[in-house]
């Protein structure tokens, strides 16, 4: 191997399918960066790469699931927490992560999301939060801030919708381990992603990201790095603060942190003491 | 376990056939009227180590079973008309990642919400065409209790063998009746499971196809690693929007059906072989045929039945052959004309009657025996 080889090999490339890149992710996105924070808490924790599964939806974060070198589903568009609770049920001996957009999992997917949060699996569940629809070339969505332009709300209108706060309602519809961190936090979310795996729950970490084909060209947001400039300008920090404070406001405040945590019975073990159960009352 | 008969209903039929051919997963959302599937499943899969779960909508009961499908597990989920309209994104899916699932459909009147406990034959069509795209499906029509068990395993064993999602299209009668129900001993049965590869996880292709046109099946956590995408995908799986790669994979897609179609269609001819009157029926409606047809052959009317027990593939060249065997065929069905067309589109200039019932009551013995004695 010359020196010019082993500076081109990304330490994480081994867990990639590298026959696949260049891959499809505009310049500046923060889609790879999230990609690789997967990878190093994966690496970190040194889990079995074999027993992991990695599912996705649709929409640009979509995509990230085909970039993994294990089992991973590409599922239909919202249907990844779906696939991903069948996949976890029927063999609970899988690590699954589910790495989705907002649009995906928020609006489409909404109702598999509070249901999956509700059930506590034990599935850990990474959103990239880019505040808009970007494959399918910008259009505003459930996260999208009221007054922001897209290209289905455009000038002078702006959205005239209001906005879900992500972490707000994981947290309320039952998640056990809920984060947020923007993709500049480059540490700080890893090892929340790494907690999150680790965490026997349903684990929900958002990452706010930029999206600066779409979202940020009709918002006069700046290019990526102007955008993931301001995105470590208006993170605040706030570890443990209530779920229903976390403020997420793109000019001024993005509190970020992890800020539920707690133990609760999880919906795969559970089911397997109900087996036990009935088949001792069987037996019986 | 040893053979077992119970006095039973369709529904219930159904689910202990699932779980004879080892479905160990159900996935699915109360609906009128296959509830009592999701019922018994509730009570009975626990009992062998399975997982009963109640979705919160059918769109994640039907994605869910694909994703317990892809642990190795066989799985299955159970709805009715409005139901089955969701779950058709899934079905496509399915499809496209080639995932071995059973899907029950106990038709009740529609469109819409329609007559929730009454039966109908409408959604044949839809099992047909649901999703979009160009597919080949397979859908099996049980007329009894006894074939809710036993076309439950069938659809089990085409499913594995195919890799397609496999509907039991039975109509609300056959569903909610109750009969006599033989399970026989487990070492009758014949079970059929999917192929898992033989080579290397290296060497493994996920949706390289074998002679018989089906790809040997990976599972998550067993070492080989897979992509799999409803987008259109190469022989790795990866994505691809080349004219050639979709043309050879939904060819290939179709062609595992259709070219084995021979093997996969089940008929029951009965008192067909001098019949100048052929009526085509499938589940409710072709028994009230067979007793229609007993009272017109005690008038001399040389009529008999030929009864789908599976509707897709559709059985085109047993319909040719009897187009050109009899003088007049008779179409019995609980819609207002769904296989009729299909009949009509194979039967060249042989007349076909379609007897049509739109409602909660099939055709009954005498109306049907009406019917033959005015084209008789
Ligand atoms: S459209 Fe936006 S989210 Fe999609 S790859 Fe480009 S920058 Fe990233």
């Amino acid at each position: 191997m010359t020196a010019a080889e082993k500076v081109l090999t990304h330490p994480m490339a081994k867990y990639m399918r590298t026959d696949r890149l260049p891959w499809i992710y505009c310049p500046g996105c923060s889609i790879g960066i999230v990609t690789n924070m997967i990878a190093r808490a994966i690496e970190k924790l040194d889990i079995d790469f074999e027993k992991i599964a990695i599912v996705s939806g649709i929409g640009c974060t979509g995509r990230v699931s085909g970039y993994f070198k294990t089992g991973t589903f590409h599922t239909t568009h919202g249907r990844s927490i779906a696939f991903a609770e069948g996949l976890k049920i029927a063999n609970p001996e899988l690590e699954v992560i589910v790495v989705s957009g907002d649009g995906d999992i928020a609006a489409i997917g909404g109702n598999h999301l509070i249901h999956a949060c509700r059930r506590n699996i034990d599935i850990t569940v990474v959103c990239v939060n880019n505040f808009n629809y970007g494959m399918t070339g910008g259009q505003f969505g459930p996260t999208t801030e009221h007054g922001r332009y897209t290209q289905t709300s455009p000038r002078p209108l702006g959205d005239i919708e209001w906005p879900f706060n992500l972490v707000k309602l994981a947290a309320s519809s039952g998640a056990t381990f809920v984060a947020r961190w923007t993709a500049v936090q480059v540490r700080r979310a890893t090892r929340s992603i790494e907690r999150g795996i680790a965490h026997k729950g349903f684990s929900f970490i958002e990452i706010v990201g930029a999206c600066p084909t779409s979202y940020g060209r009709s918002n006069q947001l700046g290019d990526g790095v102007a955008m993931h400039r301001h995105l470590l300008e208006v993170a605040d920090i706030q570890n443990g603060l209530p779920p229903h404070e976390a403020e997420l406001e793109y000019n001024s405040r993005i509190v970020c942190g992890e800020f539920v945590d707690i133990e609760k019975p999880e919906y795969t073990e559970v089911l397997r003491e109900a087996q036990a159960k009935m088949q001792q009352q069987k037996r019986k | 376990m040893p053979e077992r008969i119970m006095f039973t209903m369709g529904d219930v039929a159904c689910a202990e056939g699932a779980l004879s051919a080892g479905c160990r997963y159900f996935g699915g959302y109360p609906i009128t009227p296959a509830t009592e599937i999701a019922e018994w499943m509730s009570r009975r899969m626990p009992e062998l180590g399975g997982a009963y779960v109640q979705y919160e909508d059918e769109i994640a009961s039907i994605t869910s079973v694909i994703g317990a499908s892809w642990t190795g597990t066989k799985a299955m989920t159970a709805t009715s008309g409005p139901g089955i309209s969701l779950m058709q994104e899934a079905v496509g899916l399915a499809v496209m990642t080639e995932t071995p699932l059973v899907i029950v459909n106990i038709m009740r009147g529609g469109p819409s919400t329609g007559q929730p406990t009454r039966g109908q034959q409408g959604d044949v069509m839809q099992a047909k065409w649901g999703s979009h795209g160009d597919y080949q499906i397979i859908a099996l029509t049980p007329a009894s209790v006894q074939e809710m068990f036993d076309q439950t395993v069938q659809a089990f064993n085409l499913a594995e063998q195919y890799r397609v999602p496999v509907f039991v299209l039975a109509d609300e009668t056959v569903g909610h009746m109750r009969e006599r129900l033989v399970i026989p001993d487990e070492k009758d049965l014949k079970i059929v499971s999917r192929k898992k590869p033989t080579v290397s996880p290296e060497e493994y292709l996920p949706f390289k196809a074998d002679e018989d046109l089906v790809p040997p099946m990976a599972t998550f956590g067993s070492g080989y690693q897979f992509y799999a995408t409803g987008l259109t995908h190469d022989e790795r799986g990866y994505p691809s929007d080349k004219e050639h790669i979709q043309i050879e994979l939904i060819t290939r897609l179709s062609d595992k059906i259709r070219k084995n179609s021979d093997k996969i269609i089940d008929l029951e001819r009965f008192q067909l072989d001098d019949a100048d009157i052929a009526v085509i029926a499938y589940g409710t409606p072709s028994r009230s045929a067979k007793r229609a047809i007993r009272m017109a052959r005690e008038e001399g009317i040389k009529v008999g039945l030929l009864r789908l027990k599976t509707v897709w593939p559709f059985p085109e060249k047993t319909i040719m052959d009897l187009a050109g065997e009899v003088k007049q065929i008779i179409v019995a069905e609980q819609n207002l004309g769904q296989v009729y067309h299909m009949v009509r589109a194979y039967t060249g200039t042989t007349p076909v009657r379609l007897m049509a019932k739109p409602a909660g009551m099939p055709q009954l013995p005498h109306e049907i025996f009406d019917v033959i004695k005015e084209v008789a």
